[in-house]
């Protein structure tokens, strides 16, 4: 087999221009597939990351209903004590959960004793929260930390409304919320920090102590909105909101069905289409580097076959058995496909690093993102799979057509 | 024993609706370790005839048997093996393979068809190309060679299997005279050093009279056969 391959390379290299031009087709294409796989992974990454990280978690637990209603915040939709005690046991016996975080979500007014704006709050158990959403502290630019995230009356403020309301960290501010019977209440917070703005749902809310979301709302019963849950990894999504769904569907609401749902970010977030575009744009691609494979080996191979048609004929007549002349004209596409291969990915990776020694920003939204492109080794085996399948696939025909050539009449061609 | 033995062999070629007869009902028998000639005008029926010796193509009709086998009963697969074990071919255009050394080309049907161990190999490529005279020109490639030498490196590489029989077609028809006759001299040669039996087609006069055997074509038609000539 290693003749038939030194064979196949040396015919290559004897058409070496026609050679290096088809590898170089092949290369091209490898590297904007993996350079594309890199940065738009990045990109997608990184905006996932955000929001399961710092807002929404990897699978939140509504009251059923509830997310249906969620641009109102309704206080008459949250959880009873019962049902999150429950969610906490299911939760607590997951080996897939790392931490889950109960939210109070509500809109209130934010006075800062000149001027009013509405505000969407999240009442958070500081400890849990800071555990569940690692990125969440990561977000606040003025202002700091304290216990856990946020201390007894204190507020973290999304930046955008910092700005326009033209308070600052140490500010007094009063807020005030319609509760749940139809009363108002007002409190005083002092602003402990403020949060850089993030693209989408939870983007930018608000956040103070459970606490002081309860006293606020006068909410006699430890209600909640919602439970995010942070898992090990995006990996145990479905496996562990199958699991957890499985777990709470006992829970019955009075008409009958599941008192709770389960939903993964995807479907809480907007963003989640956007990165189905991505994957959809990641198979085109993909298809376009197959046809550009497909064509270029083809072309080439079935070129090689018609200009060396005697040679084929010299080889078919000296005994060489088909299956070896098939094998011969197979390992010239595949070494076709295989140098494209190790070239194109070799430079996708130097590209990858280039592009992670001077990082690349783009502005999503209001944010600027910035890219940390990597390829994993099982991209990178699964498009040279795919090219070295295709290649093989070219050439089949090609070597086809060589190794069922009738001898006499390839010796007679001229 | 007869190494090739023919019984009223026909051999017609459709060229578009008609069918022209290139081999019509000849006889002809071939004895192992001879010379022989197949001469005749362009059209006789020569190359039909050595290809239906060499097993690349089926007469219509008749019979031919080469080292006691039916060619016309092998299948593709079984021809082309029949082929690679027991004969060798040279061609009017040597067709060597062009990015193959000399000592490569010799080595080709060793290891591509055969798949001899690689010892055994290159002591019998040395071999030949010692004994074609082209031991110091082992590591050229066909372009690097005359015309005599190519030529010479295609006898080594149909010899390379120990074939009990090597057919040529018209294989000094792109050769100066003196190397011609070189060439058939190294058929001579080698036939007397492995016992192989040659056969070789050809119009040049000059060169039939190397010939020890000589069955003359004309229309398809054997007129003189088997003429000792030596």
């Amino acid at each position: 087999m290693s003749r038939v391959i030194k064979l196949a390379a040396r015919n290559l290299a004897r058409y070496g221009r026609r050679t290096l031009l088809t590898s170089g087709l092949i290369v091209l294409g490898i590297v904007a597939v993996l350079l594309f796989i890199a940065v738009s992974g990045a990109f997608k990454g990184a905006v996932i990351g955000q929001i399961t990280d710092s807002m929404l978690g990897h699978l939140q637990v509504h009251r059923k209903g509830y997310v249906a209603s969620i641009d109102n915040l309704p206080l008459n939709l949250n959880m009873t004590p019962v049902q999150v005690t429950k969610v906490g046991q299911v939760l607590d016996g997951m080996d897939e959960v790392v931490a889950w975080s109960p939210r109070v979500k509500f809109g209130a007014m934010l006075s800062n004793f000149t001027e009013t704006t509405s505000i969407r709050l999240n009442g958070v158990i500081p400890e849990r929260e800071a555990i569940a959403m690692p990125g969440l502290a990561e977000r606040i630019v003025q202002g700091g930390v304290a216990n856990g995230l946020v201390e007894r009356g204190k507020l973290l403020i999304p930046e955008l409304l910092a700005r326009g309301m033209k308070v600052n960290v140490g500010d007094t501010v009063v807020l005030v919320a319609t509760n749940l019977d139809g009363s108002v209440n007002g409190m005083t917070f002092e602003i402990q920090g403020v949060l850089a703005s993030a693209t989408g749902p939870g983007g930018r809310d608000g956040y103070l102590h459970m606490e002081d979301a309860r006293a606020l709302l006068r909410m006699e019963a430890p209600e909640v909105s919602e439970v995010a849950v942070r898992l090990s990894g995006l990996g145990a999504l479905e496996k562990a909101q199958a699991k957890l769904q499985r777990a709470l569907s006992e829970m019955r609401n009075p008409e009958g069905e599941a008192a709770l749902e389960v939903h993964t970010w995807e479907a809480l977030s907007p963003f989640a289409n956007i990165a189905r575009m991505i994957d959809l744009l990641d198979l085109f691609i993909r298809v376009m580097l197959v046809g550009i494979v497909l064509i270029a080996v083809m072309n080439v191979m079935m070129m090689a076959v018609y200009e060396r048609i005697r040679e084929i004929g010299t080889i078919a007549a000296i005994g060489t058995p088909p299956g070896r002349i098939l094998a011969l004209f197979l390992s010239e596409g595949l070494l076709l496909g295989l140098v494209g291969t190790l070239v194109g990915s070799a430079l996708s990776l130097a590209a990858v690093f280039a592009l992670n020694l001077s990082p690349v920003t783009v502005a999503f939204g209001r944010e600027q993102i910035v890219l940390a492109p990597s390829l994993a080794a099982g991209d990178v085996l699964l498009v040279g799979g795919i090219v070295l399948a295709v290649a093989a696939i070219a050439s089949l025909q090609p070597a086809w057509k060589a190794a069922r050539m009738d001898p006499i009449t390839a010796l007679r061609h001229v | 024993m007869k190494l090739v033995k023919a019984e009223g062999l026909h051999k017609s070629y459709r060229a578009g609706d008609v069918e022209v007869p290139a081999i019509r009902g000849i006889d002809f028998s071939i004895e192992p370790g001879a010379l022989v000639a197949f001469v005749g005008p362009s059209g006789s029926g020569k190359s039909t005839l050595l290809n239906l010796i060499g097993c690349l193509d089926k007469p219509d009709g008749g019979r031919l048997s080469v080292l006691d086998t039916d060619v016309a009963a092998l299948d593709r697969r079984a021809a082309a093996d029949f082929r690679g074990a027991h004969i060798g071919f040279i061609f009017q255009d040597f067709n060597l393979l062009p990015v193959l050394s000399a000592a490569e080309n010799v080595e080709y049907p060793l290891l591509m068809v055969q798949a001899w161990p690689p010892e055994k190999r290159r002591a019998r490529v040395a071999e030949l190309l010692e004994a074609v005279g082209l031991a110091d020109q082992a590591g050229k490639r066909p372009d690097q060679l005359s015309g005599g030498q190519k030529q010479r490196v295609a006898v080594a590489r149909a010899l390379a299997t120990q074939p009990k029989l090597v057919l040529a077609d018209e294989p000094t028809a792109n050769l100066d005279h003196d190397t011609a006759f070189r060439i058939i001299a190294l058929m001579k040669k080698m036939r007397d050093e492995f016992g192989t039996t040659f056969i070789f087609s050809t119009h040049d006069p000059k060169i039939v009279g190397e010939a020890e055997v000589v069955y003359s074509l004309e229309d398809g038609r054997l007129i003189d056969q088997g003429g000792t000539v030596r």
